[in-house]
């Protein structure tokens, strides 16, 4: 009994504590709210300048944000998404070989880049190429650009466009698998870099550029993110190298299957979510027209499958793996000039065109013509981009992007479903004019190349493996991952 | 002593060491091979061109036997591996010189 009536004392107690500290804080309170400065709330010019600018910088971190994300992506396209595509294709004495070649581009034409590149590329310069300001990354900091993105960095469209100076020559190398030397590819893919990805990006994407939609070329290519740039230079490059590096020691005649096919599942899938960042990315900003890219691109890659596998359904009695993954990237090529351009459903279109005719290339024309394109470069890049190319004329809509807008910033029509067939023109000139310079570009260097150092390995080594006899390695050891050796 | 070399199918080894296990003949070696009889290949396609594979995978068991059980465990063999069908295999037997144990080196049929 006792100890109750001291427990309700001391409760008793407390409460009054408890009670008086709650006053004191109040009047605390009350008294600061007097004394706080009244200015805070008064609108004043400088006030409205300094929250513009944290809009500016809040809006410009957004797209900052998925522009370097995408930068990342579109690396992860090259590593290991092509690595593992290409490599899962090759035999297996040749694919930390193919594997390599994927990833010393990463290295080469990053110092390249760094070095020239990007001046090359997006300096200021005449229609073809641009200027040498930019060398040593001069003058890329973090003021942006607003020819280019106005919302980000320069640094971060420098790295951003490095990513895909890395993955074009890297879609060469698929070409002439199994029997080119490292030391020629490597020279070969500097001065490629040089003479032909460079006037190509600077005339599509470079201020000034002779086919520049966005800033006033002369035959505006409607060309998001690289159908003409990247897909079809180094598409028919990849020919040109097939054709004059020769077929691989017993080709045709004898059967050379991929090793793993699961490695070039898993390298396609890669490539798929990775060219997120490489269409929508090419919106330069992170909002409805990124989404537009990103879903035209996520359509076109699922139509392309679907068509390709049924395709070969019916041809071949089966529908393959290999078959569906490459049907994939097909549909990834071709919509790749289009993605900020079209609907979804011209995309889906545009898929299902791509996964035809790609096929229709790899299997059948192929077969007629003889050549040895090892991991069929040119037939889905190169072919896939010129159909991309040519189709984003037709499906291109103003509704999508109004990307030509009159004098007056009146908005015009974009490609032919608007009403501009003219566009179509312009559309075959960009591409004409990245087949002439791949073309011809390659074959001089490829002579170039191979009057220094010669371009392909000797018989007994293609034989052997490029892994042993051009890197000293094997992919699989096995007998190191034996259980008690 | 007498060696038995048997080209099986791959799916047949389980079956065979069980019944070989239960004559009492628990030593044997097992490799993997390609090859084929009469049996045909089967064709594949890669980016539209047809191949035909013809090395088939297989099953090579080796054991070494006393003579007087040679004609059980051929049976043995036979009984768990044959389907009737073309690509069952082949056993072969082939005369052995000398037999020694590692460990502690007997020789002849003591060291089976």
């Amino acid at each position: 009994m006792s100890i109750q009536k001291l427990k309700s004392t001391i409760c008793a107690c407390k409460m009054r504590e408890w009670s008086l500290l709650f006053c004191v804080l109040f009047a605390g309170c009350a008294v600061f709210a007097q004394t706080a400065p009244a200015t805070q709330s008064i609108v004043t010019p400088e006030r409205i300048a300094e929250l513009e600018q944290k809009i500016a910088d809040a809006h410009g971190a957004a797209d900052n944000a998925w522009m370097l994300v995408c930068a990342a992506l579109v690396l992860m396209m090259t590593g290991p998404g092509l690595a593992l595509f290409y490599g899962g294709l090759v035999r297996k004495k040749n694919v930390l070989a193919t594997m390599m070649q994927s990833f010393a581009m990463m290295a080469v034409i990053t110092v390249l880049w760094g070095l020239i590149g990007y001046s090359l590329c997006f300096g200021s310069g005449n229609s073809f190429i641009g200027g040498l300001h930019h060398m040593f990354l001069h003058g890329v900091g973090a003021q942006p650009d607003p020819d280019y993105a106005a919302t980000i960095p320069l640094q971060t469209y420098m790295i951003y466009q490095l990513m895909f100076a890395i993955i074009t020559p890297a879609l060469i190398t698929g070409a002439f698998a199994e029997r080119m030397k490292f030391s020629a590819m490597a020279l070969l893919m500097i001065l490629w870099s040089i003479i032909v990805y460079a006037p190509m990006a600077h005339m599509v994407w470079g201020k000034g550029g002779l086919l520049n939609a966005s800033l006033g070329g002369l035959f505006p290519t409607l060309d998001f993110a690289g159908g003409t740039v990247v897909h079809i230079t180094s598409g028919v490059s990849a020919l040109v190298c097939a054709l004059y590096l020769g077929k691989r020691v017993g080709y045709p005649q004898q059967a050379m299957p991929p090793h793993s096919v699961v490695l070039s599942v898993i390298g396609a899938c890669m490539l798929w979510v990775g060219w997120f960042g490489f269409n929508a990315g090419s919106a330069l900003a992170a909002g409805s027209l990124a989404t537009s890219a990103f879903v035209a691109t996520h359509f076109a890659a699922a139509a392309a499958t679907v068509s390709w596998s049924v395709t070969e359904w019916m041809a071949m009695g089966r529908p393959s793996a290999l078959g569906a993954i490459s049907g994939a990237v097909a549909g990834l090529v071709a919509i790749t000039p289009a993605a900020g351009f079209v609907g979804p459903m011209p995309a889906l279109l545009i898929g299902l065109l791509a996964g035809v005719v790609c096929y229709t290339m790899v299997t059948k024309v192929k077969a007629v013509f003889g050549y040895d394109d090892s991991l069929d470069a040119f037939g889905v890049h190169g072919v896939g981009g010129t159909l991309g190319a040519l189709l984003t004329g037709v499906f291109a809509s103003k509704f999508v992007n109004p990307i030509f807008k009159d004098a007056q910033g009146n908005v015009l029509g974009s490609g032919w479903i608007d009403g501009n067939f003219h566009q179509l023109f312009n559309q075959l000139i960009g591409v004409a004019i990245a087949w002439l310079m791949a073309a011809v570009g390659t074959i001089l260097i490829l002579k170039f190349v191979d009057l220094v150092i010669g371009l392909r390995v000797p018989a007994e080594d293609e034989v052997e493996g490029l892994d042993l006899t051009q890197h000293g390695e094997e992919g699989y050891y096995w007998e190191a991952s034996g259980n008690n050796l | 002593m007498t060696k038995l070399e048997a080209m099986i199918q791959p799916s047949k080894l389980d079956a065979v060491k069980s019944a070989l296990l239960e004559i009492g003949i628990d030593g044997l070696t097992v490799l993997e091979a390609r090859g084929h009889g009469r049996q045909k290949g089967h064709t594949e396609f890669y980016r539209g061109r047809e191949y035909t594979v013809d090395l088939l995978p297989k099953i090579k068991l080796e054991i070494v036997l006393r003579d007087e059980v040679v004609e059980q465990a051929v049976g043995a063999v036979i009984k768990a591996a044959q389907t009737g069908k073309i690509g069952d295999g082949k056993i072969f037997l082939t005369r052995v010189d000398e037999a020694i144990r590692i460990r502690n080196e007997e020789r002849g049929s003591n060291a089976l």
